[in-house]
Protein backbone atom coordinates (compact mmCIF):
# COMPACT_ATOMS: atom_id res chain seq x y z
CA UNK A 1 0.00 0.00 0.00
CA UNK A 2 2.22 2.42 1.37
CA UNK A 3 5.05 3.07 3.36
CA UNK A 4 3.60 5.61 5.79
CA UNK A 5 2.52 3.58 9.19
CA UNK A 6 -1.15 3.57 9.89
CA UNK A 7 -1.78 4.54 13.57
CA UNK A 8 -4.95 2.21 14.01
CA UNK A 9 -5.59 -0.90 12.46
CA UNK A 10 -9.19 -2.75 12.20
CA UNK A 11 -10.08 -5.98 10.98
CA UNK A 12 -13.56 -7.89 11.31
CA UNK A 13 -15.03 -10.71 9.67
CA UNK A 14 -18.54 -10.47 8.82
CA UNK A 15 -21.18 -13.02 7.86
CA UNK A 16 -23.09 -13.38 5.37
CA UNK A 17 -27.26 -13.25 6.20
CA UNK A 18 -26.38 -12.10 9.74
CA UNK A 19 -28.94 -8.72 9.23
CA UNK A 20 -28.58 -8.87 13.44
CA UNK A 21 -24.66 -7.99 13.50
CA UNK A 22 -25.39 -5.69 10.24
CA UNK A 23 -23.49 -2.34 10.59
CA UNK A 24 -21.50 -3.27 13.74
CA UNK A 25 -18.10 -2.94 12.02
CA UNK A 26 -19.48 0.63 10.71
CA UNK A 27 -20.36 1.43 14.15
CA UNK A 28 -17.39 0.63 15.41
CA UNK A 29 -14.93 2.21 12.74
CA UNK A 30 -17.65 5.38 13.47
CA UNK A 31 -16.58 5.51 17.21
CA UNK A 32 -12.61 5.29 16.05
CA UNK A 33 -13.37 8.13 13.77
CA UNK A 34 -15.19 10.66 16.55
CA UNK A 35 -12.91 9.55 19.58
CA UNK A 36 -9.90 10.42 17.31
CA UNK A 37 -10.95 13.57 16.31
CA UNK A 38 -11.68 13.28 12.61
CA UNK A 39 -14.33 16.07 11.27
CA UNK A 40 -17.50 14.99 11.33
CA UNK A 41 -18.26 15.12 7.58
CA UNK A 42 -15.33 13.35 6.61
CA UNK A 43 -16.18 10.79 9.49
CA UNK A 44 -19.57 10.97 7.90
CA UNK A 45 -18.97 9.82 3.90
CA UNK A 46 -16.26 7.05 5.12
CA UNK A 47 -18.89 5.69 7.72
CA UNK A 48 -21.61 5.40 4.79
CA UNK A 49 -19.24 4.12 2.38
CA UNK A 50 -18.19 1.66 5.00
CA UNK A 51 -21.86 0.69 5.99
CA UNK A 52 -22.83 -0.12 2.02
CA UNK A 53 -19.59 -2.46 1.90
CA UNK A 54 -20.30 -4.11 4.89
CA UNK A 55 -24.26 -4.39 4.22
CA UNK A 56 -23.30 -5.96 0.59
CA UNK A 57 -21.53 -8.80 2.11
CA UNK A 58 -24.44 -9.37 4.55
CA UNK A 59 -26.70 -9.16 1.86
CA UNK A 60 -25.42 -11.33 -1.05
CA UNK A 61 -22.01 -13.23 0.18
CA UNK A 62 -21.14 -15.42 2.26
CA UNK A 63 -18.76 -13.83 4.36
CA UNK A 64 -16.57 -11.17 4.30
CA UNK A 65 -13.30 -9.69 5.79
CA UNK A 66 -13.31 -6.07 6.88
CA UNK A 67 -10.11 -3.85 7.10
CA UNK A 68 -9.67 -0.54 7.52
CA UNK A 69 -6.40 1.45 8.18
CA UNK A 70 -6.44 4.58 9.72
CA UNK A 71 -4.03 6.82 9.18
CA UNK A 72 -3.65 10.40 10.28
CA UNK A 73 -4.95 12.30 6.82
CA UNK A 74 -6.50 9.59 5.16
CA UNK A 75 -8.52 6.45 5.75
CA UNK A 76 -7.90 3.12 3.82
CA UNK A 77 -10.79 0.09 3.40
CA UNK A 78 -10.79 -3.18 2.05
CA UNK A 79 -13.72 -5.20 1.86
CA UNK A 80 -13.09 -8.86 0.73
CA UNK A 81 -15.79 -11.37 0.48
CA UNK A 82 -16.39 -14.66 -0.75
CA UNK A 83 -19.49 -14.79 -2.42
CA UNK A 84 -21.59 -14.66 -5.71
CA UNK A 85 -19.96 -11.11 -7.41
CA UNK A 86 -21.13 -8.93 -9.36
CA UNK A 87 -21.93 -9.95 -12.87
CA UNK A 88 -22.93 -6.33 -14.41
CA UNK A 89 -20.16 -4.12 -12.74
CA UNK A 90 -21.35 -1.28 -15.52
CA UNK A 91 -24.83 -2.03 -14.71
CA UNK A 92 -24.56 -1.96 -10.81
CA UNK A 93 -22.74 1.45 -10.86
CA UNK A 94 -26.18 3.11 -11.98
CA UNK A 95 -27.92 4.84 -9.05
CA UNK A 96 -30.94 3.34 -8.55
CA UNK A 97 -29.71 -0.18 -9.68
CA UNK A 98 -30.01 -2.46 -6.92
CA UNK A 99 -27.20 -5.26 -6.39
CA UNK A 100 -29.91 -6.71 -3.95
CA UNK A 101 -31.94 -9.90 -5.05
CA UNK A 102 -36.09 -8.88 -4.88
CA UNK A 103 -36.77 -10.56 -2.06
CA UNK A 104 -34.01 -8.39 0.06
CA UNK A 105 -35.30 -5.61 -2.01
CA UNK A 106 -38.85 -6.05 -0.50
CA UNK A 107 -37.85 -5.51 2.84
CA UNK A 108 -36.16 -2.18 2.06
CA UNK A 109 -32.37 -3.39 2.22
CA UNK A 110 -29.93 -2.41 -1.00
CA UNK A 111 -32.62 -0.47 -2.49
CA UNK A 112 -30.52 1.29 -5.02
CA UNK A 113 -27.68 2.83 -3.72
CA UNK A 114 -24.91 0.47 -2.81
CA UNK A 115 -22.18 1.03 -5.66
CA UNK A 116 -23.13 4.66 -6.30
CA UNK A 117 -22.77 5.81 -3.21
CA UNK A 118 -19.60 4.36 -2.29
CA UNK A 119 -18.57 5.95 -5.26
CA UNK A 120 -20.34 9.36 -3.98
CA UNK A 121 -18.55 9.36 -0.64
CA UNK A 122 -14.99 8.03 -1.43
CA UNK A 123 -12.38 9.58 -3.48
CA UNK A 124 -11.01 6.27 -4.46
CA UNK A 125 -13.00 3.31 -5.11
CA UNK A 126 -11.39 0.35 -6.85
CA UNK A 127 -14.08 -3.15 -7.05
CA UNK A 128 -12.82 -6.39 -8.25
CA UNK A 129 -15.77 -9.14 -8.75
CA UNK A 130 -15.44 -12.36 -10.03
CA UNK A 131 -18.61 -14.17 -10.63
CA UNK A 132 -19.06 -17.27 -8.60
CA UNK A 133 -15.96 -16.52 -6.02
CA UNK A 134 -16.64 -12.88 -4.70
CA UNK A 135 -15.87 -9.52 -4.63
CA UNK A 136 -13.12 -7.14 -2.95
CA UNK A 137 -14.25 -3.61 -2.75
CA UNK A 138 -11.17 -0.82 -2.32
CA UNK A 139 -11.51 2.58 -0.69
CA UNK A 140 -9.49 5.48 0.21
CA UNK A 141 -10.90 8.76 1.87
CA UNK A 142 -8.77 11.48 1.88
CA UNK A 143 -9.16 14.43 4.84
CA UNK A 144 -7.82 17.10 2.30
CA UNK A 145 -7.94 15.46 -1.39
CA UNK A 146 -5.18 16.81 -3.50
CA UNK B 1 -18.07 28.23 27.33
CA UNK B 2 -20.92 27.99 30.23
CA UNK B 3 -21.91 24.60 30.75
CA UNK B 4 -25.73 24.77 32.13
CA UNK B 5 -28.04 21.84 33.18
CA UNK B 6 -30.78 20.60 35.53
CA UNK B 7 -29.86 17.45 36.76
CA UNK B 8 -28.40 16.90 40.08
CA UNK B 9 -27.24 14.67 42.42
CA UNK B 10 -28.45 14.45 46.05
CA UNK B 11 -25.44 13.25 47.89
CA UNK B 12 -27.12 11.87 51.49
CA UNK B 13 -29.74 9.71 48.91
CA UNK B 14 -27.15 8.33 46.71
CA UNK B 15 -26.02 5.22 47.65
CA UNK B 16 -23.09 4.30 44.68
CA UNK B 17 -25.20 1.51 42.99
CA UNK B 18 -24.35 2.30 39.71
CA UNK B 19 -27.49 1.75 38.26
CA UNK B 20 -27.81 5.32 36.54
CA UNK B 21 -24.20 5.27 34.82
CA UNK B 22 -25.62 2.34 32.74
CA UNK B 23 -28.56 3.73 31.86
CA UNK B 24 -27.01 7.38 31.03
CA UNK B 25 -27.07 7.72 26.83
CA UNK B 26 -23.94 9.56 26.87
CA UNK B 27 -21.90 7.90 29.22
CA UNK B 28 -21.94 10.78 31.43
CA UNK B 29 -22.26 9.68 35.08
CA UNK B 30 -19.73 8.14 37.07
CA UNK B 31 -19.68 6.22 40.30
CA UNK B 32 -16.49 8.27 42.64
CA UNK B 33 -16.00 7.66 46.04
CA UNK B 34 -19.45 6.39 46.52
CA UNK B 35 -21.19 8.84 44.99
CA UNK B 36 -22.84 9.62 41.08
CA UNK B 37 -21.10 11.90 39.20
CA UNK B 38 -22.15 13.43 36.25
CA UNK B 39 -19.98 15.30 33.64
CA UNK B 40 -21.61 18.53 33.11
CA UNK B 41 -20.25 18.98 29.60
CA UNK B 42 -21.65 15.53 28.35
CA UNK B 43 -25.19 15.24 29.91
CA UNK B 44 -28.13 16.11 27.99
CA UNK B 45 -30.58 16.89 31.12
CA UNK B 46 -32.46 13.56 29.41
CA UNK B 47 -33.83 12.23 33.07
CA UNK B 48 -32.79 8.89 32.18
CA UNK B 49 -30.78 8.76 35.60
CA UNK B 50 -33.86 9.99 37.38
CA UNK B 51 -35.97 7.90 36.37
CA UNK B 52 -33.73 4.54 36.96
CA UNK B 53 -32.25 5.67 40.57
CA UNK B 54 -34.09 3.36 42.79
CA UNK B 55 -33.11 5.97 45.76
CA UNK B 56 -34.19 8.83 44.38
CA UNK B 57 -31.24 11.04 44.32
CA UNK B 58 -31.38 12.28 41.09
CA UNK B 59 -33.34 15.34 40.55
CA UNK B 60 -34.20 18.19 38.21
CA UNK B 61 -33.60 22.01 39.11
CA UNK B 62 -36.62 24.02 38.86
CA UNK B 63 -37.63 27.49 39.78
CA UNK B 64 -40.59 27.56 42.75
CA UNK B 65 -43.26 30.65 42.31
CA UNK B 66 -42.03 32.75 44.28
CA UNK B 67 -39.81 33.96 41.68
CA UNK B 68 -43.64 35.77 40.75
CA UNK B 69 -42.70 38.21 43.11
CA UNK B 70 -39.66 39.96 41.41
CA UNK B 71 -42.04 41.10 38.22
CA UNK B 72 -45.15 43.13 37.45
CA UNK B 73 -46.69 41.05 34.95
CA UNK B 74 -45.99 37.36 34.78
CA UNK B 75 -47.07 35.26 32.09
CA UNK B 76 -47.35 31.32 32.53
CA UNK B 77 -46.55 29.15 29.59
CA UNK B 78 -48.48 25.72 30.10
CA UNK B 79 -46.39 22.85 27.96
CA UNK B 80 -48.54 20.93 26.22
CA UNK B 81 -48.39 17.69 28.61
CA UNK B 82 -49.54 19.60 31.83
CA UNK B 83 -53.35 19.40 30.13
CA UNK B 84 -52.71 16.20 30.24
CA UNK B 85 -52.24 15.42 33.60
CA UNK B 86 -55.96 16.27 34.09
CA UNK B 87 -58.86 14.15 33.39
CA UNK B 88 -59.93 14.83 30.26
CA UNK B 89 -63.53 15.92 31.33
CA UNK B 90 -61.90 18.73 33.12
CA UNK B 91 -62.35 22.11 30.71
CA UNK B 92 -59.21 23.43 30.03
CA UNK B 93 -60.14 26.56 30.72
CA UNK B 94 -60.60 25.30 34.09
CA UNK B 95 -56.80 24.86 33.86
CA UNK B 96 -56.06 27.89 32.61
CA UNK B 97 -57.89 29.68 35.27
CA UNK B 98 -56.26 28.06 37.89
CA UNK B 99 -53.24 29.43 36.68
CA UNK B 100 -53.89 32.41 36.85
CA UNK B 101 -55.38 31.84 40.57
CA UNK B 102 -51.78 30.89 41.57
CA UNK B 103 -50.23 34.26 40.66
CA UNK B 104 -50.13 34.58 37.05
CA UNK B 105 -51.27 37.70 35.52
CA UNK B 106 -51.61 35.75 31.86
CA UNK B 107 -51.56 32.54 30.18
CA UNK B 108 -49.85 31.99 26.63
CA UNK B 109 -50.31 28.24 25.93
CA UNK B 110 -46.90 26.58 24.55
CA UNK B 111 -49.50 24.71 22.57
CA UNK B 112 -50.38 27.65 20.50
CA UNK B 113 -46.83 28.52 20.00
CA UNK B 114 -46.83 25.02 18.32
CA UNK B 115 -49.60 25.32 16.31
CA UNK B 116 -47.59 28.39 14.93
CA UNK B 117 -44.25 26.77 14.91
CA UNK B 118 -46.06 24.23 12.92
CA UNK B 119 -46.60 26.32 9.93
CA UNK B 120 -43.30 27.92 9.77
CA UNK B 121 -41.76 24.11 9.81
CA UNK B 122 -43.93 23.29 6.88
CA UNK B 123 -42.92 26.53 5.07
CA UNK B 124 -39.31 25.59 5.64
CA UNK B 125 -39.70 21.76 4.75
CA UNK B 126 -40.26 23.69 1.02
CA UNK B 127 -36.40 25.26 0.50
CA UNK B 128 -34.66 22.97 -1.90
CA UNK B 129 -31.18 22.89 0.12
CA UNK B 130 -32.35 20.77 3.00
CA UNK B 131 -30.30 18.09 4.67
CA UNK B 132 -32.21 15.51 4.99
CA UNK B 133 -33.94 14.19 7.38
CA UNK B 134 -34.68 17.62 8.77
CA UNK B 135 -34.42 16.56 12.79
CA UNK B 136 -36.69 18.62 15.16
CA UNK B 137 -35.61 20.67 17.61
CA UNK B 138 -38.24 20.74 19.74
CA UNK B 139 -36.52 18.35 22.69
CA UNK B 140 -33.62 20.12 23.82
CA UNK B 141 -32.47 16.62 25.51
CA UNK B 142 -32.36 15.77 21.67
CA UNK B 143 -30.84 18.57 20.28
CA UNK B 144 -28.03 18.14 23.27
CA UNK B 145 -28.25 14.30 22.31
CA UNK B 146 -27.06 15.14 18.63
CA UNK B 147 -24.33 18.05 19.66
CA UNK B 148 -22.71 15.57 22.41
CA UNK B 149 -23.28 12.34 20.40
CA UNK B 150 -23.98 12.56 16.61
CA UNK B 151 -21.88 16.46 15.46
CA UNK B 152 -22.00 14.80 11.87
CA UNK B 153 -26.53 15.34 11.86
CA UNK B 154 -26.24 19.00 13.26
CA UNK B 155 -26.79 20.24 10.01
CA UNK B 156 -29.72 18.27 10.00
CA UNK B 157 -31.31 19.89 13.34
CA UNK B 158 -34.30 21.71 12.49
CA UNK B 159 -32.63 25.73 12.19
CA UNK B 160 -35.37 27.31 14.48
CA UNK B 161 -36.99 27.81 17.76
CA UNK B 162 -38.85 25.26 20.06
CA UNK B 163 -42.55 25.66 20.86
CA UNK B 164 -41.59 27.29 23.71
CA UNK B 165 -39.51 29.89 22.28
CA UNK B 166 -41.55 30.74 19.79
CA UNK B 167 -44.89 30.99 22.51
CA UNK B 168 -42.29 32.87 25.01
CA UNK B 169 -41.18 35.14 21.96
CA UNK B 170 -44.94 35.65 21.11
CA UNK B 171 -46.24 36.52 24.83
CA UNK B 172 -43.56 38.75 25.92
CA UNK B 173 -44.43 40.62 22.53
CA UNK B 174 -47.79 41.07 23.32
CA UNK B 175 -46.96 42.15 27.20
CA UNK B 176 -44.30 45.21 25.88
CA UNK B 177 -47.44 46.22 23.49
CA UNK B 178 -49.36 46.40 26.55
CA UNK B 179 -46.78 48.87 27.86
CA UNK B 180 -44.53 46.82 30.18
CA UNK B 181 -41.02 47.38 30.22
CA UNK B 182 -38.95 44.09 29.53
CA UNK B 183 -37.68 44.31 33.05
CA UNK B 184 -41.21 43.92 34.31
CA UNK B 185 -42.40 41.26 33.09
CA UNK B 186 -41.62 37.47 34.06
CA UNK B 187 -42.48 34.67 31.52
CA UNK B 188 -42.84 30.96 33.45
CA UNK B 189 -42.49 27.77 31.79
CA UNK B 190 -44.67 25.26 33.48
CA UNK B 191 -41.95 22.42 32.41
CA UNK B 192 -42.48 18.37 32.14
CA UNK B 193 -38.77 17.95 32.33
CA UNK B 194 -34.81 19.34 33.03
CA UNK B 195 -34.14 19.46 29.91
CA UNK B 196 -36.20 22.41 29.10
CA UNK B 197 -35.67 24.09 32.39
CA UNK B 198 -31.92 23.77 30.94
CA UNK B 199 -33.21 25.71 27.51
CA UNK B 200 -35.12 28.28 29.75
CA UNK B 201 -31.91 29.08 31.18
CA UNK B 202 -30.23 29.30 27.97
CA UNK B 203 -32.80 31.61 26.94
CA UNK B 204 -30.90 34.53 27.17
CA UNK B 205 -31.70 38.05 27.47
CA UNK B 206 -33.61 39.55 24.70
CA UNK B 207 -37.10 38.51 23.76
CA UNK B 208 -36.83 34.95 24.02
CA UNK B 209 -35.92 35.45 27.47
CA UNK B 210 -37.73 32.69 30.20
CA UNK B 211 -37.52 34.28 33.64
CA UNK B 212 -38.28 30.80 35.69
CA UNK B 213 -39.20 26.86 34.46
CA UNK B 214 -41.60 25.13 37.14
CA UNK B 215 -42.46 22.10 37.42
CA UNK B 216 -45.63 20.69 36.28
CA UNK B 217 -45.55 17.96 39.33
CA UNK B 218 -45.44 21.12 41.85
CA UNK B 219 -48.09 23.28 40.14
CA UNK B 220 -50.52 20.33 39.21
CA UNK B 221 -50.06 19.66 43.30
CA UNK B 222 -50.90 23.23 43.86
CA UNK B 223 -53.99 23.11 41.36
CA UNK B 224 -55.52 19.76 41.95
CA UNK B 225 -56.95 20.35 45.42
CA UNK B 226 -58.48 23.53 44.37
CA UNK B 227 -59.74 23.12 41.24
CA UNK B 228 -62.99 22.54 41.82
CA UNK B 229 -63.74 26.03 43.32
CA UNK B 230 -61.86 26.98 39.85
CA UNK B 231 -64.09 29.36 37.22
CA UNK B 232 -63.61 28.12 33.31
CA UNK B 233 -63.13 30.52 31.47
CA UNK B 234 -63.05 29.34 27.91
CA UNK B 235 -61.44 32.27 26.15
CA UNK B 236 -58.20 31.17 27.97
CA UNK B 237 -58.02 28.22 25.62
CA UNK B 238 -56.74 29.30 22.02
CA UNK B 239 -54.71 26.06 20.86
CA UNK B 240 -56.47 23.43 19.49
CA UNK B 241 -55.82 19.77 18.35
CA UNK B 242 -52.88 20.74 16.29
CA UNK B 243 -51.10 22.49 19.25
CA UNK B 244 -52.44 20.17 22.35
CA UNK B 245 -51.42 16.96 20.20
CA UNK B 246 -47.39 18.03 20.56
CA UNK B 247 -47.83 16.61 24.36
CA UNK B 248 -47.04 13.01 22.71
CA UNK B 249 -45.23 11.62 20.27
CA UNK B 250 -46.61 11.77 17.10
CA UNK B 251 -48.32 14.82 17.47
CA UNK B 252 -45.94 16.90 15.79
CA UNK B 253 -45.54 15.18 12.76
CA UNK B 254 -49.50 15.47 12.35
CA UNK B 255 -49.53 18.83 13.05
CA UNK B 256 -47.24 19.06 9.91
CA UNK B 257 -49.79 17.22 7.70
CA UNK B 258 -48.98 15.00 5.12
CA UNK B 259 -45.35 14.24 3.94
CA UNK B 260 -42.56 11.87 4.68
CA UNK B 261 -42.61 12.13 8.20
CA UNK B 262 -41.74 9.81 11.30
CA UNK B 263 -41.53 10.52 14.60
CA UNK B 264 -39.49 8.43 17.47
CA UNK B 265 -39.18 8.68 21.20
CA UNK B 266 -37.52 7.70 23.76
CA UNK B 267 -33.55 8.55 23.70
CA UNK B 268 -32.56 4.98 23.21
CA UNK B 269 -34.55 4.30 20.48
CA UNK B 270 -33.73 8.08 19.10
CA UNK B 271 -29.78 6.52 19.31
CA UNK B 272 -31.13 3.77 17.36
CA UNK B 273 -32.56 5.69 14.55
CA UNK B 274 -29.86 8.38 14.54
CA UNK B 275 -27.54 5.74 14.12
CA UNK B 276 -29.54 4.84 10.68
CA UNK B 277 -29.92 8.28 9.60
CA UNK B 278 -25.62 8.65 9.75
CA UNK B 279 -25.14 5.98 7.82
CA UNK B 280 -27.37 7.13 5.61
CA UNK B 281 -30.45 4.70 5.61
CA UNK B 282 -33.26 6.86 6.09
CA UNK B 283 -33.63 8.08 2.87
CA UNK B 284 -36.44 9.14 1.59
CA UNK B 285 -38.09 10.40 5.32
CA UNK B 286 -38.24 14.38 5.10
CA UNK B 287 -38.89 15.03 8.47
CA UNK B 288 -37.43 12.96 11.99
CA UNK B 289 -40.03 14.21 14.94
CA UNK B 290 -37.55 12.82 17.86
CA UNK B 291 -38.49 13.02 22.07
CA UNK B 292 -36.08 11.79 24.46
CA UNK B 293 -39.17 10.87 26.11
CA UNK B 294 -40.93 7.26 26.33
CA UNK B 295 -44.14 8.75 24.75
CA UNK B 296 -42.84 12.20 24.18
CA UNK B 297 -43.25 14.68 26.34
CA UNK B 298 -45.85 13.23 28.44
CA UNK B 299 -43.19 11.07 29.90
CA UNK B 300 -41.47 13.68 31.25
CA UNK B 301 -39.76 12.93 34.34
CA UNK B 302 -41.90 16.06 35.95
CA UNK B 303 -45.27 14.70 35.40
CA UNK B 304 -47.02 13.08 37.69
CA UNK B 305 -50.07 11.55 35.50
CA UNK B 306 -48.84 8.02 33.87
CA UNK B 307 -47.73 8.50 30.40
CA UNK B 308 -50.08 6.14 28.64
CA UNK B 309 -53.32 7.29 30.59
CA UNK B 310 -51.75 10.94 30.03
CA UNK B 311 -52.43 9.79 25.86
CA UNK B 312 -55.44 8.70 26.54
CA UNK B 313 -56.33 12.08 27.99
CA UNK B 314 -54.44 14.00 24.83
CA UNK B 315 -56.54 11.73 22.33
CA UNK B 316 -59.62 12.81 24.24
CA UNK B 317 -58.45 16.63 24.36
CA UNK B 318 -57.68 16.51 20.72
CA UNK B 319 -61.19 15.09 19.65
CA UNK B 320 -62.78 18.01 22.34
CA UNK B 321 -60.63 21.02 21.06
CA UNK B 322 -61.12 19.98 17.57
CA UNK B 323 -60.71 23.66 16.23
CA UNK B 324 -58.15 25.18 14.46
CA UNK B 325 -57.68 29.38 15.45
CA UNK B 326 -56.10 30.78 11.94
CA UNK B 327 -53.88 33.96 12.32
CA UNK B 328 -52.90 36.48 10.00
CA UNK B 329 -50.33 36.34 7.31
CA UNK B 330 -49.18 40.02 8.66
CA UNK B 331 -48.98 38.56 12.22
CA UNK B 332 -46.14 35.93 10.82
CA UNK B 333 -44.26 38.21 9.27
CA UNK B 334 -44.20 40.28 12.13
CA UNK B 335 -43.44 37.98 14.17
CA UNK B 336 -40.68 36.11 11.73
CA UNK B 337 -39.37 40.13 11.33
CA UNK B 338 -38.87 39.97 15.12
CA UNK B 339 -36.75 36.82 15.31
CA UNK B 340 -39.53 34.50 16.65
CA UNK B 341 -38.47 31.23 14.95
CA UNK B 342 -34.85 32.47 14.83
CA UNK B 343 -32.77 29.97 17.51
CA UNK B 344 -30.92 32.02 20.63
CA UNK B 345 -28.46 29.53 20.36
CA UNK B 346 -26.71 28.30 17.47
CA UNK B 347 -25.93 24.45 17.44
CA UNK B 348 -22.61 23.29 17.81
CA UNK B 349 -20.91 20.31 18.14
CA UNK B 350 -19.39 19.50 21.84
CA UNK B 351 -16.71 17.07 21.10
CA UNK B 352 -16.69 15.76 24.28
CA UNK B 353 -15.89 12.48 22.53
CA UNK B 354 -12.94 12.94 21.17
CA UNK B 355 -9.66 11.51 22.98
CA UNK B 356 -7.22 14.59 22.38
CA UNK B 357 -7.62 18.03 20.56
CA UNK B 358 -4.01 16.80 19.51
CA UNK B 359 -5.01 14.07 16.23
CA UNK B 360 -1.82 12.48 17.12
CA UNK B 361 -2.26 12.20 20.89
CA UNK B 362 -5.75 11.12 20.22
CA UNK B 363 -4.23 8.30 17.66
CA UNK B 364 -1.94 7.16 20.85
CA UNK B 365 -4.52 7.27 23.47
CA UNK B 366 -6.93 5.53 20.77
CA UNK B 367 -3.91 2.67 20.58
CA UNK B 368 -4.15 2.51 24.93
CA UNK B 369 -7.29 2.18 25.14
CA UNK B 370 -7.38 -1.27 23.00
CA UNK B 371 -4.47 -2.34 24.82
CA UNK B 372 -5.84 -2.12 28.57
CA UNK B 373 -9.12 -3.23 27.01
CA UNK B 374 -7.60 -6.49 25.75
CA UNK B 375 -6.59 -6.89 29.64
CA UNK B 376 -10.00 -5.88 31.10
CA UNK B 377 -12.57 -8.89 31.72
CA UNK B 378 -15.40 -7.63 29.33
CA UNK B 379 -17.85 -7.92 32.03
CA UNK B 380 -19.36 -4.04 32.33
CA UNK B 381 -19.90 -4.92 35.54
CA UNK B 382 -20.13 -0.98 36.64
CA UNK B 383 -18.20 -1.88 40.10
CA UNK B 384 -15.11 0.44 38.80
CA UNK B 385 -17.80 3.32 38.34
CA UNK B 386 -17.52 4.04 35.00
CA UNK B 387 -20.81 2.38 32.48
CA UNK B 388 -18.60 -0.22 30.71
CA UNK B 389 -14.95 -1.46 30.41
CA UNK B 390 -14.34 0.42 27.32
CA UNK B 391 -15.29 3.62 29.53
CA UNK B 392 -13.21 2.90 32.43
CA UNK B 393 -10.28 2.48 29.32
CA UNK B 394 -10.88 5.57 28.05
CA UNK B 395 -11.06 7.11 31.78
CA UNK B 396 -7.91 5.34 32.63
CA UNK B 397 -6.29 6.69 29.71
CA UNK B 398 -7.38 10.76 29.96
CA UNK B 399 -5.86 10.14 33.65
CA UNK B 400 -9.55 10.15 36.09
CA UNK B 401 -9.31 6.91 36.68
CA UNK B 402 -7.05 3.88 37.46
CA UNK B 403 -6.87 0.65 36.34
CA UNK B 404 -6.96 -1.00 39.79
CA UNK B 405 -10.65 0.58 40.05
CA UNK B 406 -11.52 -2.46 37.84
CA UNK B 407 -11.63 -5.26 41.22
CA UNK B 408 -10.62 -7.86 38.36
CA UNK B 409 -7.35 -6.04 37.60
CA UNK B 410 -6.80 -5.48 41.51
CA UNK B 411 -7.24 -9.21 42.35
CA UNK B 412 -4.91 -10.00 39.16
CA UNK B 413 -2.46 -7.46 41.11
CA UNK B 414 -2.65 -8.62 44.32
CA UNK B 415 -1.83 -12.12 43.30
CA UNK B 416 1.13 -10.84 41.47
CA UNK B 417 1.85 -8.68 44.63
CA UNK B 418 1.27 -11.79 46.50
CA UNK B 419 3.50 -13.89 44.56
CA UNK B 420 6.59 -10.85 44.78
CA UNK B 421 5.79 -11.09 48.66
CA UNK B 422 6.10 -15.16 49.09
CA UNK B 423 9.35 -14.76 46.78
CA UNK B 424 10.41 -12.11 48.63
CA UNK B 425 9.49 -13.95 52.13
CA UNK B 426 11.07 -17.08 50.98
CA UNK B 427 14.63 -15.09 51.30
CA UNK B 428 16.79 -15.60 54.20
CA UNK B 429 18.88 -13.26 55.11
CA UNK B 430 22.68 -14.12 54.35
CA UNK B 431 23.41 -14.32 58.29
CA UNK B 432 20.38 -16.43 58.87
CA UNK B 433 21.80 -19.10 55.78
CA UNK B 434 20.44 -23.02 56.28
CA UNK B 435 18.55 -21.63 59.26
CA UNK B 436 14.62 -22.02 59.63
CA UNK B 437 13.55 -21.61 55.98
CA UNK B 438 10.17 -23.79 56.60
CA UNK B 439 9.11 -21.53 59.57
CA UNK B 440 8.73 -18.57 57.50
CA UNK B 441 7.46 -20.55 54.86
CA UNK B 442 9.91 -20.80 52.34
CA UNK B 443 10.42 -24.28 50.26
CA UNK B 444 11.79 -24.90 47.71
CA UNK B 445 9.24 -26.92 46.09
CA UNK B 446 6.71 -23.80 46.54
CA UNK B 447 5.33 -21.78 43.93
CA UNK B 448 7.61 -19.37 43.79
CA UNK B 449 10.79 -21.31 43.82
CA UNK B 450 12.61 -19.75 41.24
CA UNK B 451 13.35 -16.50 42.45
S1 LIG C 1 -29.82 13.47 32.66
FE1 LIG C 1 -29.47 11.95 31.04
S2 LIG C 1 -27.55 12.55 30.09
FE2 LIG C 1 -27.67 13.62 32.07
S3 LIG C 1 -26.55 12.30 33.47
FE3 LIG C 1 -28.74 11.76 33.61
S4 LIG C 1 -28.97 10.07 32.16
FE4 LIG C 1 -27.03 11.07 31.66
S1 LIG D 1 -39.50 14.58 25.22
FE1 LIG D 1 -40.42 16.41 26.08
S2 LIG D 1 -40.44 16.03 28.26
FE2 LIG D 1 -38.96 14.60 27.40
S3 LIG D 1 -36.97 15.62 27.51
FE3 LIG D 1 -37.82 16.08 25.50
S4 LIG D 1 -38.90 18.02 25.75
FE4 LIG D 1 -38.57 17.19 27.80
Amino acid sequence: MTDERPLIELERKIAGGDFQSAGDVSSELKRILQQVGFPPPFSRRVVIAAYEAEMNVVIHAWRGIFRAWIFPNRVHIEVDDEGPGIPDLELAFQEGYSTAPPHIREMGFGAGYGLSNMKKCSDRLEIDTRVGEGTKVIMDFFLNPS
Amino acid sequence: MEVFHSVFLDEEKCKGCTHCIRRCPTEAIRVKGGKARIDEERCTDCGECIRTCPNHAKYAQTDSLEALQEFRYTIALPAPAFYAQFKFTIPLGKVLNGLLRLGFNEVFEVARGAEILAAEIVRFLQRRDLVLPVISSACPAVVRLVEVKFPSLLDNLLPLDSPLGVAAKIARLGALKKGYRPEEVGVFFITPCPAKVTEARQSGKGLGRIDGAISMASIYARLVSELHLVEDIPDLQIAGFKGIGWARSGGEQESLGEGEYMAVDGIHNVISVFEKIEVGELKGVVYCEAQACVGGCVGGVLAVQNPFIAKVNVNHLMKKYSVFRPWSEEEMETWRRAGVFARERVYEAKEVMKLDRDFQKAMEKYQRIEHLLERLPGLDCGACGSPTCRALAEDVVQGKAEEIDCPFLLRDNMLELAKEIYALASKVPQTMSGKRREDIGGSNSGPCATS
